[in-house]
């Protein structure tokens, strides 16, 4: 068995896509190990190992708790502040949408600290000290994380470059249409004997 | 008695698609008619048994058989009978049965609907599906046989998952790899023209509509997907960009860049390369996703110390089939001929920058996708790429993507005077800039950059597109010159292709009002308690215990009102509790409208008959269905077009005086 | 040869994805390493499990090899586990500190007294705070930590004999016989 999660039926929430993860092997090997235990032997064994299941299944609901704040502003800085932070035992999840004990807790200290008046990256640093990277869901941008956040434009310049590189190299080529043994192919193909109502579009 | 038939049953399938994958494709390569056709046969024998075995799973549920091990884990006799069908999909052993059920139906189907193509391409085609299916097929036999039975049989099964006992969720998973599997079609085209050296516009006309109806099914099943989990899942969410939903958006995204370029190699015989490329990676994109989700590479309860087998098998499968393509693709690509010369701005390099976009897109998903994977291989520590990254890097590559949207449909092939084209869209341009200005400043709201940007590329490409049809109009006058439009050939893949655009612009409208003035509002109420959202009213009249039929529930009425008072919805979100996997569901309580959805989902009990509760006013949310729906639309449209409608093959060369004519015309 | 060997390159960018999906077979995803390995452990006071009036702070730790293990008694787990800690404990080799973690006192002791107590003491951390500070996120987590307090290993999931043999007994060596 892996760590367990602080409190079993803890995530609630998930996008859909963990839902697809019912379709996970990840969870089925756990049967077969314990098939091959010897365990599952009985309906009792298949009901708790439903419920074990479960519980590393996500599940559907809403986290509703409520804090007070002062302004309506505060308490979208402070939704928008925990939904980019990752908790570690709903790992689809963000704290603003768990419901594992550790997130509520975490939410709890987050707003404890919002309300002693630090600020974002005092927060984001409390939590990056105890847990690691791991928990912002948008990466910080440091020498590390350049292959993720220049990646993309550099992709964008090579595919840019290389687009540019065929167009030049296809207006050199003096080929014309397309050939002419290929027309014939497509129109007896086709069947066309006409082809005039097959313009563009 | 009927599992263990299905199960051979399966084996059967497997000689099939051995049967499949070798002998039509040697006949094909030797010319020995005998076996080529032979592919035919043994797809629709294929087929055949794969129904057989699929029936067989299907009757294991309905009739609540618990010797079967799949059926004791996911199957309870208290379940309603359309979810006793669809739990045969729910989980890894009979979603990967669907899969080979779905991959064989396409595989009869090319068989079917392709009798007119020439008998060797239809074996190669039929055989490299074959090739897949074997694949697959082994892969259910050896690592995930849903038909493995269990002693002593349990009493009662332990039941499908709640959140799946949903009908969204029951006939997502069917659409979804319809989609994906709809792919191998056009890369089996792709293998075949490879195979025989004769990539053409033939090749493109022929697995055109293939792909437009799999791209077709892969919208509607993203689409129902987030759709699913917007009602279900109880948050109001559609899209996370989880690896999960990554996994389905990539193939989509390289599927499209694929329609598009299958376009430019029909109509001018370019790109063949890139076109052949594309076909080849969308498909293995398809795979990519069905390891990504099923080895648990990047989420999920991780133990392959457990079972590494199934993890393996598939890398290794998508070693062959991937890597093999690839090669032959490095092998045979270098003898393609370059297509006709086209102009540094024309038609043809506007729908290449489209395809570049795209694949820029889907890498750096994929990239962001497999991040933390490559951080943690190469020891560079934990990271989480999510939401906020990939929201970022997709608004800014896209809006250039809908920008030559724009620019695209109004372009000619070959040569385009810019000036010219600058003339036509002065108009369009004058529309989006000013409107998204307008909707920019703090005239109707607070004002919001987001919003003029989206309203700006939503009507930049409606505009354009009207401008497109004032053109085409101008020629095909009255009412009589435009029903013979719609029904002439290549006027399918135009008014689609218009429909599927619009769908874009109505999505960035929806996606884009949701995201900026969505409200919502954590609340504690008490019964006769109301509370004011977004303009509305919100009584909150109690909650009371229902029963379901295999689940309790509370449920709760909340009555709407609007500004002067009138009641607009009565809600009644529930939480449920199923009998079996005690877990705790919300059913939101959702009143749809075409520029807002109030949706209401009910938290916990306080105590006093106080229940704490979600309220959202989400406006134009409905429009990012609806833009997928249009664009499903417009896809199918498109694959209905009557060209696509192949006259017999006629051995007789075609008429000199058609092709002389084409050629002085230059265009297709 | 270089325009074919163009052709080549998406076939290897194919593999060296390949390469890392196989990698990724064998790493777990979920497992999140902790960043305070090799910072000094974070300081706490906290109530003892067996007597509520005494405390336990980080200092009690210090000077000497210990070794953190977070439990609690709703973590099944941590039942499996315990016979391997009981085994640690019968070595001698080190103390064994518990952070009783978001449980319940009475539960607690009763649990020591029925499957024996291996712990040189119990801290009791009723609302997790300290188990924040130290970065749990599923019990059982178990830190080593050296003669200066410094964290030098961290293990996540249930302590096993092999764990045992092969990671914490070698390291608890190294650890002793530096100064």
């Amino acid at each position: 068995m892996k760590s367990e999660t602080l409190i079993n039926s803890s995530c609630r929430r998930m996008p859909a896509s963990s839902a697809l993860k019912t379709l996970d092997p990840g969870m089925r090997r756990d049967d077969d190990k314990i098939i091959t235990q010897g365990i599952l032997k009985t309906l009792v064994a298949v009901l708790t190992l439903c419920l074990l299941l479960g519980a590393s299944l996500a599940q559907a609901g809403v986290t509703l708790e409520s804090f007070k704040f002062d302004s309506k502003a505060e308490e979208q800085h402070f939704k928008d502040l925990i939904e980019e932070l990752r908790c570690l035992v709903c790992q689809n999840q963000s704290l603003v949408d768990s419901d594992a004990e550790l997130a509520h807790d975490l939410r709890a200290e987050v707003y404890d600290m919002v309300q002693a008046g630090k600020n974002d990256q005092e927060i984001v640093e409390f939590l990056v000290a105890r847990y690691g990277d791991f928990v912002l869901y948008n990466p910080p941008i440091k020498p590390s994380t350049y292959l993720i956040w220049f990646g993309p434009f550099v992709l964008l310049l090579i595919a840019g470059l290389l687009l540019l590189r065929s167009i030049r190299r296809q207006q050199k080529v003096p080929a014309a249409e397309i050939s002419a043994e290929e027309r014939e192919r497509l129109n007896t193909i086709l069947g066309n004997t006409t082809t005039s109502q097959d313009k563009d579009q | 008695m009927i599992p263990e038939l299905g199960q051979f049953a399966l084996i059967l399938a497997l000689c099939m698609s051995l049967v499949l994958a070798t002998v039509p494709m040697i006949g094909s390569l030797n010319n020995t008619p005998g076996w080529v056709a032979l592919a035919r046969p043994a797809a629709l024998g294929q087929f055949t048994f794969l129904m057989i075995s699929f029936g067989c799973l299907v009757n294991a549920f309905l009739t609540n058989d618990f010797s079967v091990l799949y059926v004791a884990q996911n199957g309870n006799s208290q379940l309603p009978d359309i979810y006793k069908i669809s739990a045969v999909w729910g989980a890894h052993e009979g979603s990967l049965l669907l899969w080979a059920l779905t991959l064989g139906t396409w595989t009869v189907a090319v068989s079917l609907f392709s009798r007119k193509l020439p008998a060797e391409v239809l074996a190669r085609v039929l055989s490299v599906m074959g090739m897949v299916s074997i694949g697959f097929i082994s892969f259910l036999l050896f690592t995930s046989n849903p038909f493995e039975r269990i002693f002593p049989v349990p009493l009662e099964g332990g039941d499908l998952n709640p959140l799946l006992q949903d009908f969204g969720l029951a006939i997502h998973p069917p659409m979804l790899y319809m989609g994906y599997v709809g792919l191998s079609v056009a890369f089996s085209f792709a293998i075949a023209a490879l195979i025989g050296g004769k990539l053409d516009a033939a090749w493109a006309r022929w697995s055109r509509p293939w792909t437009l109806i799999a791209w077709v099914f892969l919208t509607l099943g993203i689409g129902l997907g987030s759709w699913w989990a917007y009602y279900e899942l109880g948050w109001g969410g559609w899209w996370f960009w989880d690896p999960v939903e990554n996994a389905s958006f990539m193939p989509w995204l390289v599927a499209t860049a694929l329609i598009h370029s299958l376009a430019v190699t029909e109509k001018r015989g370019a790109f063949k390369r890139w076109t052949v490329l594309l076909a080849l990676t969308a498909f293995s994109l398809s795979l990519l996703g069905t390891f990504l989700v099923r080895s648990g590479v990047l989420t999920s309860v991780h133990s392959f110390a457990a079972d590494p087998a199934r993890g393996l098998f598939i890398l290794i499968f998508l070693c062959i089939v991937i890597g093999g393509s690839l090669l032959l693709y490095a092998w045979r690509a270098p003898e393609v001929t370059s297509g006709g010369r086209f102009d540094l701005f024309c038609r043809e390099t506007l729908l290449l920058g489209n395809n570049v976009l795209l694949v820029v897109i889907t890498a750096f998903i994929l990239l962001g996708t497999l991040a933390p994977l490559i951080y943690d291989a190469m020891g560079w520590g934990k990271i989480s790429v999510g939401f906020p990254w990939f929201t970022t890097m997709f608004v800014i590559f896209t809006p250039f993507l809908v920008m030559l949207m724009g620019i695209g449909p109004l372009a000619r092939w070959k040569k385009q005077d810019p000036g010219a084209l600058a003339r036509q869209l002065r108009l369009a341009l004058l529309v989006s800039v000013g409107g998204g200005i307008l909707l920019a400043l703090p005239l109707f709201h607070e004002g919001n950059i987001w919003i003029g940007l989206a309203v700006m590329l939503s009507l930049w490409v409606v505009s354009s597109l009207v401008l497109s049809l004032r053109q085409r109009f101008k020629y095909r006058k009255g009412l009589a010159g435009l029903l013979r439009d719609f029904g002439a050939r290549g006027s399918g893949s135009y008014y689609g292709m218009i429909i599927a655009h619009f769908g874009i612009a109505v999505f960035i409208i929806g996606v884009t009002f949701v995201t900026q003035f969505d409200v919502e509002q954590d609340i504690r109420m008490s019964p006769g308690q109301t509370v004011e959202l977004a303009g509305h009213t919100f009584r909150f009249d109690g909650a009371e215990a229902v029963q379901g039929p295999n689940y309790r529930a509370d449920r709760g009425t909340i009555r709407v009102f609007n500004s002067s008072g009138q009641e607009v919805a009565v809600l009644n979100p529930e939480k449920r509790t199923y009998l079996v996997q005690t877990k705790p569901m919300t059913e939101a309580g959702i009143d749809p409208g075409f520029t807002r959805d109030i949706y209401v989902s009910l938290g916990e009990t306080l105590g006093n008959g106080d229940w704490s509760l979600r309220l959202y006013y989400k406006p134009f949310v409905r429009w990012i269905w609806l833009g997928c729906i249009l664009m499903g639309l417009g896809g199918l449209l498109a694959a209905t077009d009557r060209r696509y409608r192949m006259a017999a093959l006629r051995k007789t060369v075609a008429e000199p005086v058609a092709s002389k004519r084409l050629a002085t015309e230059g265009r297709v | 040869m270089t325009r074919y060997l163009r052709y080549l390159v998406p076939l290897a960018i194919f593999f060296i994805l390949v390469a890392f999906l196989y990698r990724g077979l064998s790493l777990d995803p979920k497992r999140v390493p902790s960043p305070l390995v090799g910072k000094p452990m974070p300081a706490f006071v906290l109530p003892r499990l067996q007597d509520p009036a005494a405390t336990i702070s980080d200092t009690d730790l210090k000077g000497k090899v210990s070794i953190l293990n977070i439990w609690a008694t709703w973590c099944v787990s941590c039942r499996a586990e315990h016979e391997v800690l009981l085994l640690l404990a019968k070595t001698g080799k080190v103390d064994i500190y518990g952070l009783n973690y978001k449980d319940e006192r009475p539960k607690a002791q009763q649990w020591l007294l029925q499957l024996g107590d291996p712990y040189a003491a119990n801290a009791f951390d009723a609302d997790g705070r300290t188990g924040i500070d130290w970065g749990v996120y599923g019990a059982p987590e178990t830190f080593i930590m050296d003669k200066q307090g410094i964290i030098r290993h961290k293990h996540i999931g249930p302590l096993t004999v092999d764990a045992l043999n092969n990671e914490i007994l070698p390291l608890i060596a190294e650890l002793q016989s530096t100064p």
